[in-house]
């Protein structure tokens, strides 16, 4: 093990556990992946270009980007909310809430999938009368808004259409503000608020300008957390997304398109897009979680 | 992605109960927040859950019961449980391993290494199916070797074993280790480094053996660490649905695992039998949620807050 | 089965070959709608083996869109028989994997196709937008359900039969593009197989139209009620040929040549064809098709050979990527 710099341990089991693990994430994680930089690298990259720049995949991209980044400004706003009602208050039943807030994480995709559509489609519990406000919602929108391109969302459904996707990922992505929330809100020091009531601030003040700062890096965490999440879901959106070309076709959903028409290397072109991606992703989440730990020793 | 955000190291005791008054917020704007936060849940997830179990139940009782009549939904559940039994496994020993090694010592690369375990939770599903389908298809790199493989050299012999691995039992079990990866060692990373080492060189200096040392000291210490990570990698096993969808071919009573046949069975117009399985997917999910807390709460009794 | 299962896993390896002689498994890979047909059909046939040879054989099936099936058999999905919902589909298995030989169509009567169906119009009940034929789903406010002609077998048959009316009756591959163009405007949902397209009109009740398989559309007759929905026959359709074969390199293999072989000729036996109109689909013997006259009804098809020029040709004009299909869609 020639990357054994400092090894200051004298417990035993390093190079048994070190090369377990390095086996064991080569054998099942980094060749199988390899794989498809591998299967890609055979391509030129005009044609890799060409696999991966279609306009059916722009839209696809610019759909699951676009809503996931929605869900999770959405989960960002609400499940600060809940995060901040479950530390600071307290109510019957808190334990009970706090615990179902893990529900996305337990419950598999596909039942929150189908689950969805029973509630929202337009025959559904919530759907039956969501729908047709939905529907005059938006046209009200379009009128009254018409900066924004509502052009996309016109007589949509909620679901078989965007919005479901919406509302999917919302569900996959909610307990990622939540739990990176909690730990941080519960740590804060009521002598900062307390200080800051003393010196005059009023509570909206002392919110805005004390709190939130506090919370943001832990928030932004959650947020990315959720975001990341969100555009590689596939299992609940598929049943939900009505899958039509250019309008709301997820990009995971393109990938195995591509791969039921023999277009392997279309398929795996898209996937190290979405790898790197993801790579991309997961490097910020950690350095958002490095600076957040840095912020609060100070 | 469960890891980052879950983690039981992470969870700090609460004091909601005890804050100064002049730092309380209005009474209405405890309305509101409780309203608002109440209310999303309820939307988001109280009702999903109730519409699986109500839309199972749609047709009485009977209906519900006798969905779990069918061979296939029985040869479904089996397969399920048997995923998850070399799934979890699988993945505890690594976890721990990995733990171990990143928790205990300091090396060079130590956070790549870190972020390289992190990476299942961030590829889609879909792409750890496709990946082993690269490798494992008869199109792919091994495929030709294998099973139906007719390789000049060794085609013959393979031939005679017949091994599958994509469209079978195999296939279907790495592709759910792959996305279940880092929950175990997620979970024990965190906790064994705010423990040290300490205990265990204790243990070492009073002449216990490196094994003994593992299994009378860390073990004990990680073991709610441990139960929880597998109950959240056991949840997340049982209930894949994209990756495994790529690698299954979806023979009925073969290889399709819970969450596929709740497709199937959705697709063929049986909805009340397609929320019946998922019903007791969403049990798994409620009994998960129920054990989590649980931990949570022991965890917090045997390690009162600093 | 069990047993052989837990094997599996503990091998990591499947053991191919079944643990008694007397069981043979086939598995036969297949597209969406046919589910209710081979339930039938392989309870008839696994009787017919017992009683013809003594073995007892038990066919496992597998449904998806029909050329995401292909591409399953192609990456190693260990098919026995393919029975697929068009040629091209079969074709695959020969131009990609090498599974079949290039002839196979010609092994079995009628281009390999035991039975035939055709695409009609599934409407809610009352017609409650008229519709007649197929200019009156390109309308604007009529909503279409038709999966995805990429993945589905029967959206292609779909795509084809819009085509072909629409060249018939304008008289150019200009017009006929725009019309398919318009009739795709029309489509809110894109499911990619056949079965996900029914459920989605019906159990979701979305779309005013679902173009669906002749067969399929009687099925929801059957099992919803002619209460709630009405089949609507266009002027003109298409002759679908949903087709089969055996997976030579796999029963090669498996040593189930000789009871994949009996397998398929069964479904041209009187009992096969029986069995196949009673699931609504238009069976090829005449005397089984004069007895279910009354069921099927008459309508002009074209043909994917004299009108399309065979299924390599029209795949590679409208379905492979840049094709019409995608110029259409992109357009």
């Amino acid at each position: 093990m020639s990357s054994v710099a400092s090894r200051r341990s004298v417990l035993p089991g390093f190079g048994l556990s070190l090369g377990f693990t390095l086996a064991y994430l080569g054998l099942i994680v980094l060749i199988p992946l390899s794989a498809a930089f591998i299967k890609t690298s055979g391509m030129t990259w005009a044609e890799f270009v060409a696999a991966v720049a279609s306009p059916r995949l722009i839209a696809s991209y610019k759909l699951s980007f676009g809503i996931s980044l929605l869900a999770a400004i959405v989960n960002a706003f609400f499940g600060g909310i809940v995060a901040w009602v479950l530390v600071r208050y307290t109510f019957p039943g808190r334990r009970v809430v706090d615990a179902l807030v893990d529900l996305p994480f337990a419950l598999p995709t596909a039942v929150a999938g189908i689950a969805l559509c029973a509630l929202y489609a337009r025959n559904g519990w919530v759907g039956e009368w969501l729908d047709p406000i939905w529907a005059g919602g938006i046209k009200w929108l379009s009128t009254h808004v018409p900066w924004i391109d509502w052009a996309g969302w016109l007589g949509s459904k909620l679901a078989y259409d965007r919005p479901g996707i919406f509302l999917a990922l919302t569900f996959i992505g909610l307990p990622f503000v939540v739990r990176t929330l909690q730990p941080v809100l519960a740590e804060l020091e009521p002598e900062l608020e307390e200080a800051a009531a003393t010196l005059g601030a009023n509570r909206w003040q002392t919110m805005t300008r004390v709190i939130f700062p506090e919370l943001l890096p832990a928030l932004i965490t959650g947020f990315a957390l959720a975001f990341a999440r969100g555009i590689g879901e596939y299992g609940s959106v598929v049943f939900i997304a009505g899958n039509q070309p250019l309008h709301s076709e997820i990009t995971p959903l393109l990938i195995i398109t591509k791969l039921e028409q023999y277009d392997y290397r279309g398929a795996t072109a898209i996937a190290v897009v979405m790898l790197v991606t993801s790579f991309l992703l997961l490097l910020l989440i950690n350095l958002l979680q490095k600076w957040s730990r840095r912020y609060y020793r100070l | 992605m469960a890891g980052p955000a879950t983690s039981l190291a992470a969870k700090p005791a609460r004091s909601g109960a005890g804050t100064p008054r002049v730092i309380r917020n209005p009474l209405w704007v405890r309305v509101v927040f409780m309203t608002l936060a109440l209310g999303f849940l309820a939307c988001f997830l109280v009702l999903p859950l109730a519409a699986v179990f109500a839309e199972a139940l749609r047709k009485g009782i009977g209906a519900y019961f006798h969905s779990f009549a069918d061979p296939d939904v029985h040869s479904a559940i089996r397969l399920t449980l048997l995923t998850a039994a070399i799934a979890v496994p699988a993945n505890l020993v690594f976890g721990v391993a990995a733990a171990w090694c990143i928790a205990k010592y300091d090396f060079r690369g130590k956070s790549l290494l870190v972020t390289l375990i992190d990476l299942p939770f961030a590829v889609s599903p879909v792409i750890s199916g496709l990946i082993y389908m690269l490798i494992f298809g008869l199109q792919g790199w091994l495929g030709p070797y294998l099973g139906a493989g007719d390789h000049p050299w060794f085609g013959e012999w393979f031939n005679q074993q017949d091994i599958k691995i994509v469209f079978a039992v195999p296939g279907i079990v790495l592709a759910t280790i792959f996305v279940t990866f880092p929950f175990v060692a997620r979970e024990l990373i965190p906790l064994m480094q705010t423990q040290g080492n300490d205990e265990e060189y204790a243990a070492l200096t009073l002449g216990a053996t490196g094994w003994q040392t593992f299994w009378r000291v860390t073990v004990p210490n990680i073991k709610w660490g441990l139960f929880y990570g597998v109950i959240l990698c056991n949840a997340r096993a049982m209930g894949e649905f994209g990756a495994v969808s790529v690698v299954s071919g979806k023979i009925r009573g073969e290889t399709t695992t819970m969450p596929l046949h709740i497709e199937i069975l959705y697709n063929e117009n049986n909805s009340v039998a397609a929320f019946a399985v998922a019903s007791l997917l969403a049990l798994l999910a409620l009994v998960t949620l129920v054990l989590k807390s649980f931990i949570e709460w022991r965890h917090a009794q045997s390690r009162p807050a600093v | 089965m069990k047993f052989k299962i837990f094997l599996t896993v503990l091998l990591a390896s499947a053991l191919g070959a079944a643990a008694s002689a007397k069981t043979i498994t086939l598995l036969n890979v297949s597209y969406d709608p046919t589910r209710e047909l081979y339930v039938d059909f392989n309870a008839a046939f696994a009787k017919y083996w017992k009683a013809k040879t003594g073995d007892d054989v038990t066919v496992k099936q597998s449904h998806a869109g029909s050329g995401a099936q292909a591409r399953a058999i192609n990456d190693g999905l260990q098919a026995d028989v393919a029975t697929l919902a068009l040629a091209a589909d079969v074709d695959a298995l020969y131009n990609v994997g090498k599974l079949v030989p290039q002839d196979w169509q010609k092994r079995l009567p009628n281009n390999s196709a035991p039975y035939t169906s055709t695409i009609v119009f599934l409407v809610r009940k009352g017609n409650p937008k008229g519709i007649k034929d197929w200019d009156d789903i390109v309308k604007p406010g009529v909503t279409i359900v038709t999966p995805n002609p990429k993945t589905s077998g029967g959206a292609r048959w779909n795509y084809l039969a819009a085509w072909g009316y629409a060249l018939k009756k304008y008289g150019s591959e200009d017009k006929a593009k725009e019309f398919v163009g318009k009739l795709f405007k029309n489509v809110p949902v894109l499911d990619s197989g056949a079965r996900g397209s029914t459920t989605t009109f019906v159990q979701r009740e979305i779309g005013d139209v679902a173009l669906s398989w002749e067969n399929e559309a009687f099925l929801v007759l059957k099992e919803y009620g002619a209460d709630k929905f009405e089949v609507v026959v266009p002027s003109l359709s298409i002759l679908a040929e949903p087709t089969v074969t055996v997976v030579d390199k796999f029963v090669k293999k498996k040593g189930t040549e000789a009871v994949a072989k009996a397998y398929l000729d069964y479904l041209y036996s009187d009992e096969g064809q029986e069995i196949a109109a009673r699931n609504f689909y238009r069976p090829r013997n005449e005397t089984v098709a004069a007895k279910y006259v009354k069921v099927f009804p008459k309508l002009t098809l074209l043909t994917i050979d004299a009108d399309f020029g065979g299924w390599t040709k029209a795949q590679k004009t409208h379905f492979t990527d840049g094709g019409v299909f995608d110029q259409i869609y992109l357009k």
